[in-house]
């Protein structure tokens, strides 16, 4: 085998590696929040994901700046809310959990989440 | 004074100070009560007067401020441009890139090569030409891909920003270092076509997509638009036009022929007939009359009439319709789990995949050029955004779908388990029957005379809110009768009634209240067999512990019964009636409708007990009733489809809930889950069955048997189209019959 081949077979399994470490391996840090948060939407949801009290009526305020379709309908499918979020204008969303658990905020293709952590 | 509260959104505010700015403002402004600002979500919530200051003012005084009041939500507007623009600039941005993209690929195409003008064929010129395709129409893949990337997070952009950009930097390379590609052995021939016909095509596709998108929220936005924009009020004997949301709870409202009925609420005076179609589905006009509800939205037709407004606002029946159906449209459905769980792994297994090409192609081939077109080929067919999209699309036309023809879908995991149901339980009141019983005979069985007899009955019933009670006070008032007040009295559910009317201790009800006060029948025994046998309810009163007479009750059966019924039959599914009604009677009530499973003699609380019972036999049980009385056995049946009118306790017990009360839309609401099914079925089998195929073609697969390599011109059509076909595929379900 030529010395070139060898190097495509290291760089393939070090980008394969690289590729499952990046974006398979992330740890999210939970952000806590009280009563209402900013949720930039750019390339996905920022902060990714929050924590939140039970019985609580918290406020997710979204901005997306992100002109991709993708993000441009935010989804709370527990709480049964799809909302288009318009570019640079802030959309609130109110949500009173009434169970502990972790619930999900998915992009319309959901192909971008986020958590929402019920304590 | 007209109170009004109401928000506005306000612009240009930055910080705290200038929440205590617009809100001195608005406080300062003639008439304002109250008002609270928040910067937070860029709003403010006033309360106002609104005989003395109008939105119109308060966005002035905030003007003066150097701030501006937007006087209505442009939330609505802002969308729709938005979505114009978007489509706008897709299309621009198709034009040009496959424009220059045909250029460089009659340029470059062998076949093609030959007709095309000098210039076109040198690689400068096409290096030149691709960039604007690359960095102009392309620069939304790296705007989404670049945010993504730092959140550790890829999509769809990513795979065709990394694809495009591996085609466009090698042809680069190439075109600026042609000596260098040489020496490595490589003749040097650039891809631009590659790369701008690709982002082409799948900015073709996107705008596409966006336009068959929008359709699919279509159902809501017709909802909304049903709403008239002002209402004709009569205040202080005059008559005057306000908007809409001015309208408050006890106003009379006056609506002329051919208009729209602005609120909803009770008719005062005079008659007419009302189009309801647009909210029941249903379309034979309905006969309106003094004391008869109307709904907001729907059309008056002949006659004119006043009526006092009873629900305005958020709390109409047509705001309820479409919270409803916009929550329906936000749940998940259960088959769309396997869809959640390999989206989410989707994009980085395919850029493993593209890695193992390129080593696969490169080491066991030897061809760099090869190897590239192939990775090139992966990155661009993957399409996950086909299955992202197969679930909801096709649950957005359903329950749209459902709602303009009158049934209202909680959610989509609702919408999912309807289809499955094999045995549909329909409580007999009110369901089943118009639920208005009236008195068809009076027999009495010894002295006491049947007028007496009636008058008794109908004093005691007086108290009680059952639906035979209502047949005989109603009875008793039609023959204009004495009614007395009753002591001691008590309901005994699923028994009858007892108390006390002047000196006499009376007891009415059926078989099992006589027989707990062992109050013999014998006498009567054929008498009530008879009455029953014609599907009438048998009471029977008992004066001081002796039995007096008979009193039978009929309800009659809906028109749409026979044929509801007949059309579940067809469709394989078991028919049972349940009915706190002796077996005789229910049986008649049964075989006047084609239903052979009876659950007759069944108490209130006992319901729920009979529906899980089906259900332990392996059947998927609907329970269908009026959703008040019914709401355990909704809840513990299946899918619990509610016969209502669109109250708010019937939309939160069921699952589905019927507004037009026509029993044919329980076989067009199975019908409608089992179309909406299918078609989510098609469209996760065809984005599964694509990736599944064509990422293993991409690869080269077919390759060593037949040398066929996909072309990653023709993996940037396949793209394109998966995710519009599955949108269009979802759509088609607006022209399925149901």
């Amino acid at each position: 085998m030529t010395p070139d081949k060898i190097i495509v077979i290291f760089l393939g399994f070090v980008g394969i590696g690289f590729t499952y470490w990046y974006f398979l391996m992330k740890k999210d840090n939970a952000v806590e929040v009280e009563s209402s948060v900013d949720i930039a939407v750019d390339g996905g949801y920022s902060p990714n994901t929050i924590s939140i009290p039970k019985g609580k009526t918290t406020t997710l305020i979204f901005l997306r700046s992100d002109p991709s379709s993708c993000l441009e309908e935010v989804v709370l499918p527990d709480f049964k809310i799809r909302k288009f979020l318009p570019l640079n204008k802030k959309v609130n969303i109110e949500i009173t959990p009434k169970e502990s658990g972790t619930y999900e905020i998915v992009c319309g293709m959901n192909m971008f989440h986020g958590k929402i952590i019920v304590n | 004074m007209t109170e009004v509260k109401k928000s506005f959104p306000i612009k240009g505010m930055h910080c705290a100070s200038c929440v205590r700015v617009t809100e001195r403002a608005l406080k300062k402004t003639l008439g304002v009560k109250d008002a609270v600002v928040n910067l937070a979500s860029e709003k403010a919530t006033v309360t106002y007067d609104a005989d003395n200051c109008t939105p119109q003012q308060l966005a002035e005084s905030i003007a003066k401020t150097g701030y501006t009041l937007e006087l209505e939500e442009k939330t609505d507007t802002a969308i729709k441009e938005e979505k114009r623009k978007e489509l706008r600039n897709l299309r621009n941005k198709v034009i040009v890139s496959l424009g220059l993209g045909c250029l460089i690929l009659w340029g470059s195409f062998p076949g093609l090569i030959q007709t095309s003008p000098a210039f076109l064929q040198n690689f400068f010129v096409q290096f030149i030409l691709a960039i604007p395709v690359q960095f102009w129409a392309g620069f939304a893949f790296y705007r989404a891909t670049i945010p993504a990337l730092k959140h550790r997070t890829a999509n769809m952009d990513t795979l065709v920003a990394l694809g495009t950009t591996v085609a466009f930097g090698y042809s680069a390379i190439v075109t600026l270092f042609p000596q260098f590609v040489k020496q490595a052995g490589i003749e040097p021939m650039p891809y631009f076509d590659v790369a701008t016909i690709v982002i082409g095509l799948i900015l073709l596709g996107r705008y596409f997509e966006a336009k068959a998108k929008g359709q699919t929220s279509e159902a809501i936005k017709k909802l909304i638009g049903l709403q008239a924009k002002t209402a004709r009020i009569v205040r202080d004997g005059k008559e005057i036009d306000v908007p809409l949301d001015q309208v408050l709870v006890g106003d009379t409202v006056r609506v002329r022929p051919g208009e729209k009925i602005p609120v909803d609420g009770v008719i005062l005076e005079g008659e007419s007939s009302v189009d309801e179609s647009m909210i029941t589905g249903e379309s034979i006009p309905s006969d309106k009359t003094k004391g008869d509800t109307v709904v907001g939205a729907t059309m008056n037709k002949t006659g004119t009439f006043t009526y006092k407004a009873t629900k305005v606002g958020g709390d109409s029946m047509l705001a309820q319709i479409v919270k409803l159906v916009q929550e329906a449209q936000g749940s998940k459905a259960p088959i769309q789990r396997l869809a959640d769980i390999i989206s989410s792994y989707f994009v980085p297994i395919v850029i493993m995949l593209a890695f193992v090409t390129f080593v696969i192609w490169y080491v066991f081939v030897g061809s760099l050029l090869l190897a590239l077109l192939s990775t090139v080929a992966v990155l661009i067919i993957a399409c996950p955004c086909a299955m992202g999209l197969a679930t909801p699309t096709a649950i957005m036309v359903g329950t749209g779908k459902g709602a303009t023809n009158g049934i209202l879908i909680k959610d989509a995991a609702s919408l999912e388990t309807a289809h499955k149901i094999n045995t549909i339980i329909f409580d007999k009141t009110g369901t089943l029957t118009n639920g208005k019983p009236e008195v068809t005979d009076v027999i009495s069985v010894n002295k006491l005379k049947e007028d007496e007899m009636l008058r008794l009955s109908a004093s005691i019933e007086k108290g009680s809110e059952h639906s035979l009670a209502e047949a005989i006070v109603k009875e008793a008032e039609k023959r204009k009768m004495n009614i007395e007040s009753v002591t001691k009295f008590k309901a005994i559910a699923g028994h009858g009634v007892e108390g006390l009317v002047g000196k006499y201790q009376i007891f009415l009800g059926n078989r099992k209240l006589m027989e707990r006060e062992k109050i013999s029948l014998l006498s009567v025994n054929t008498e009530i067999t008879r009455l029953e046998n014609g599907g009438k309810t048998v009471m029977m009163l008992a004066v001081d512990g002796k039995l007096t007479g008979l009193i039978a009750v009929a309800d009659t059966v809906k028109e749409s019964a026979k044929e509801g019924i007949k059309a579940l039959q067809r469709m394989g599914i078991e028919t049972v009636m349940i009915t706190g009604d002796n077996q005789r009677t229910a049986n008649a009530i049964a075989q006047k409708v084609g239903i052979t499973r009876i659950l007759s003699e069944v108490l209130p609380d006992q319901k729920e007990a009979e529906v899980r019972k089906i259900q332990a036999e392996g059947k998927k049980v609907a329970m269908v009733g009026d959703g008040i009385n019914d709401a355990p056995a909704l809840a513990a049946a299946d899918v619990g489809i509610a016969m209502g009118t669109g109250t708010d306790v019937a939309i939160e017990a069921a699952d589905i809930t019927l507004i037009n009360k026509d029993l044919q839309s329980v076989a067009q609401a199975i019908n409608l889950s089992k179309k909406t099914m299918r078609t989510i079925k098609m469209n996760l089998f065809w984005a599964f069955g694509y990736n599944i195929i064509l990422i293993p073609v991409a690869m080269g697969i077919l390759y060593p048997f037949f040398h066929i390599l996909l072309s990653p011109i023709f993996a940037s059509v396949a793209m394109a189209s998966s995710s519009v076909s599955v949108v269009s595929n979802s759509l088609l379900l607006k022209r399925v019959k149901i």
